[in-house]
């Protein structure tokens, strides 16, 4: 036939460019595969790279928690801090005052706690957004949760409650607001991700008016000083009570979530689409990304208040150490973020008499981090 | 493996873009499919990858109607490689064809040795194992495509379907990656692409099929399929088909360049 004939004429062609071809037969011998296997398996240098600055990072983070126990007007020594760790489980010798022991328990380790906890979740927050709306530019705050937390915590400020209940009334109004652009982007038409975004944008912009309106009613002299402060975000409401407990729950699960489902992520930047034909149900997987990721936001926000940049920064600074791929991504962003709100929390509380809250901060050295990160990336 | 559509049908809203469709792929086959822009080439293929779902008529693949079937198992029957695209992050290329190898993992598991490995000879079977730790971005276009050809092979699915797969590529890319596609579907895949050039479909197909005004217009050999008048019709441009090397090859030229 004259079809076989040309189709071998072209296969001849094709080998002369130095077309691919297959390098082993499927049944080629059992010992020649396992020495491919050493080859492919073997972590190559990026890999290896990245492992040692996870591993890094999670060091610096324990020094960074070190060294914060000694800063402050009354410092605590790490071992002291340990030992008074230790002694609340085994008996022993106390060697530390009653005085240091309060501030340890009741001011220095729930704060830190709290910090390190807040960073973590908000940097990886930040990074399943980027890769599910496979924006750089997303942050934890993409969908609203930000702005119904404040709404929730200006309105219970407003209704005169205490401090639990703004934190609780903060992170309901968070998750409704999530729950509300899920809904309208579930019934809207047209691009999915750039749908669920842009309904984002308007309940969160819903949201801002409802702030503003609960300022403008507040009491000038209580309560508007009282919503202001925690739209600043700050971390000095710390403590070792049921709403720092409470907080952890959602936050802890939210993360092991997040955690477990790193490797999917990176199939979601690819496309809907192309997702899919991989066998991954990708409109579900993003669903229980963003409740994950809303989860611990939600939890973040009504502790902290607005703690902006943290989410947007971490994960463009982790992708610059250890890559793209979400297997390391992840990991590298909740201890980058732990150590880099903790740091920024003790220039908060250190730098002047009066503290500076960390929100401020942490716009402060975020902005123009950011501006430096763009500008760099274009001279490469 | 096989493909048997039967009376496909797929409109956007009223406007009708599949009318009638019924074809039969048998196993091992490469098929080119031609036909003008819009005519609804990427429509069928999403409708047999059933990413539009909401077709009437039966598409079986393997002799399993697509509907029926999960996100998962379909993954498993067929597999697609889109047009390179830059993804936004910057993976590395084995960490792109690791992508394809969690159709048979639980959804809060990872990859692990044995998917690194498939996705490995994905790689050393497409001969572009060198690339492997590589970043997907600084590789060319042409690699790019093979790596989205190994990462279907390591899905493990015997049916593969590639929308224009060399229609960004130079030359000798779409050389090299046709050649490769139709290397596996002598290994005994299915493979269904699509292409605007009539020419290749003469060197990287076994069948041919010509979509026009949404219908089914031929399906055969393409050196039957294509012809002066089909081209004609179907593209709305004159041309000659001629033979060279004693009818192993055969071009189209456009008549008006020749007159």
């Amino acid at each position: 036939m004259i079809g076989e004939e040309g189709a071998s004429d072209a296969s001849s062609i094709g080998s002369a460019d130095g077309v691919p071809r297959r390098a082993a037969e499927p049944g080629s011998p059992r010992k020649k595969r396992d020495d491919r296997d050493c080859a492919c398996l073997a972590p190559s240098a990026v890999e290896r790279r990245a492992n040692y600055i996870i591993i890094g990072l999670a060091v610096f983070m324990v020094v960074a928690v070190g060294v914060s126990l000694m800063l402050g007007r009354y410092p605590i020594a790490p071992d002291e801090a340990v030992r008074m760790l230790l002694g609340k489980v085994f008996p022993l010798d106390q060697t530390w005052t009653a005085q240091q022991e309060t501030l340890f328990f009741n001011v220095r380790l729930p704060r830190i706690m709290l910090a390190l906890m807040v960073g973590c979740c908000l940097s990886a927050a930040g990074a399943a957004f980027q890769g599910t709306f496979q924006n750089p530019l997303a942050s934890p705050d993409i969908l609203g949760a930000s702005q119904g937390a404040a709404f929730g915590a200006a309105v219970a400020i407003l209704a005169g409650s205490g401090a639990f209940a703004v934190s609780m009334s903060a992170f309901g109004f968070s998750l409704v607001a999530v729950l509300l652009v899920l809904l309208v982007s579930g019934r809207a038409k047209g691009n999915r991700v750039l749908v669920t975004v842009l309904a984002g944008v308007m309940i969160s912009m819903l949201f801002q008016a409802g702030v503003s309106f609960t300022k403008l009613v507040a009491d000038p002299t209580d309560d508007l000083p009282a919503i202001t402060y925690w739209l600043m975000g700050s971390l000095t409401g710390a403590k070792l009570d049921t709403n720092l407990l409470m907080t952890s729950v959602p936050m802890a699960i939210g993360l092991a979530v997040l955690f477990a489902l790193r490797w999917r992520i990176n199939i979601l930047t690819m496309g809907d689409d192309e997702a899919a034909t991989m066998g991954i149900d990708a409109r579900r997987l993003r669903l229980v990304v963003i409740l994950a990721a809303t989860l611990v936001t939600a939890a973040s926000v009504s502790v902290s208040g607005m703690i902006g940049w943290v989410g947007l920064i971490i994960p463009h600074l982790c992708r610059m150490v250890v890559g793209a791929n979400y297997r390391k991504l992840m990991p590298a962003s909740m201890l980058m973020g732990a150590s880099f709100l903790l740091i920024v929390d003790n220039i908060s509380r250190l730098a002047t008499t009066a503290e500076i809250p960390v929100g401020i901060l942490t716009a402060f050295v975020g902005a123009p981090f950011f501006l430096y990160l763009i500008t760099r990336k274009k001279q490469q | 493996m096989s493909i048997e559509i039967s009376n496909l049908g797929f409109s956007y809203g009223k406007r009708e873009i599949l009318h009638d469709v019924s074809i039969s792929i048998p196993d091992a086959t490469l098929v080119n499919v031609l036909g003008p822009n819009g005519v609804g080439k990427s429509t069928l293929f999403r409708c047999i990858l059933c990413l539009n779902s909401d077709f009437t008529g039966t598409i079986l693949v393997n002799g399993k109607n697509v509907k029926d079937l999960s996100v998962r198992e379909r993954s498993r029957e067929i597999s697609y490689i889109p047009q390179s695209h830059a993804p936004v992050y910057d993976y590395e290329v084995l960490d792109v064809v690791l992508m394809s190898t969690g159709t048979d993992l639980g959804m809060l598991r990872s990859p692990g040795p044995r998917q690194a490995r498939k996705a490995y000879e994905a790689l050393e079977r497409i001969g572009i194992a060198h690339l492997a730790k590589r970043t997907y971005t600084q590789i060319s276009g042409g690699e790019q495509q093979l790596v989205l050809v190994a990462r279907a092979l390591a899905q493990d699915a015997k049916t593969i379907i590639m929308d224009e797969p060399t229609s960004a590529l130079d030359y000798g890319n779409t050389v090299r990656v046709l050649s490769c596609v139709r290397q596996l579907a002598r290994e005994g895949l299915s493979i269904v692409q699509s292409t605007h050039q009539p020419d290749q479909a003469f060197l990287y197909s076994d069948k041919t099929l010509v979509l026009h005004q949404g219908r089914v217009h031929a399906f055969g050999d393409p050196k039957d399929v294509i012809t002066n008048e089909l081209v004609s019709t179907i593209y709305g441009v004159n041309v000659e088909v001629n033979s060279l090397y004693g009818d192993k090859v055969r071009v189209c030229v456009p008549v008006q360049e020749i007159a």
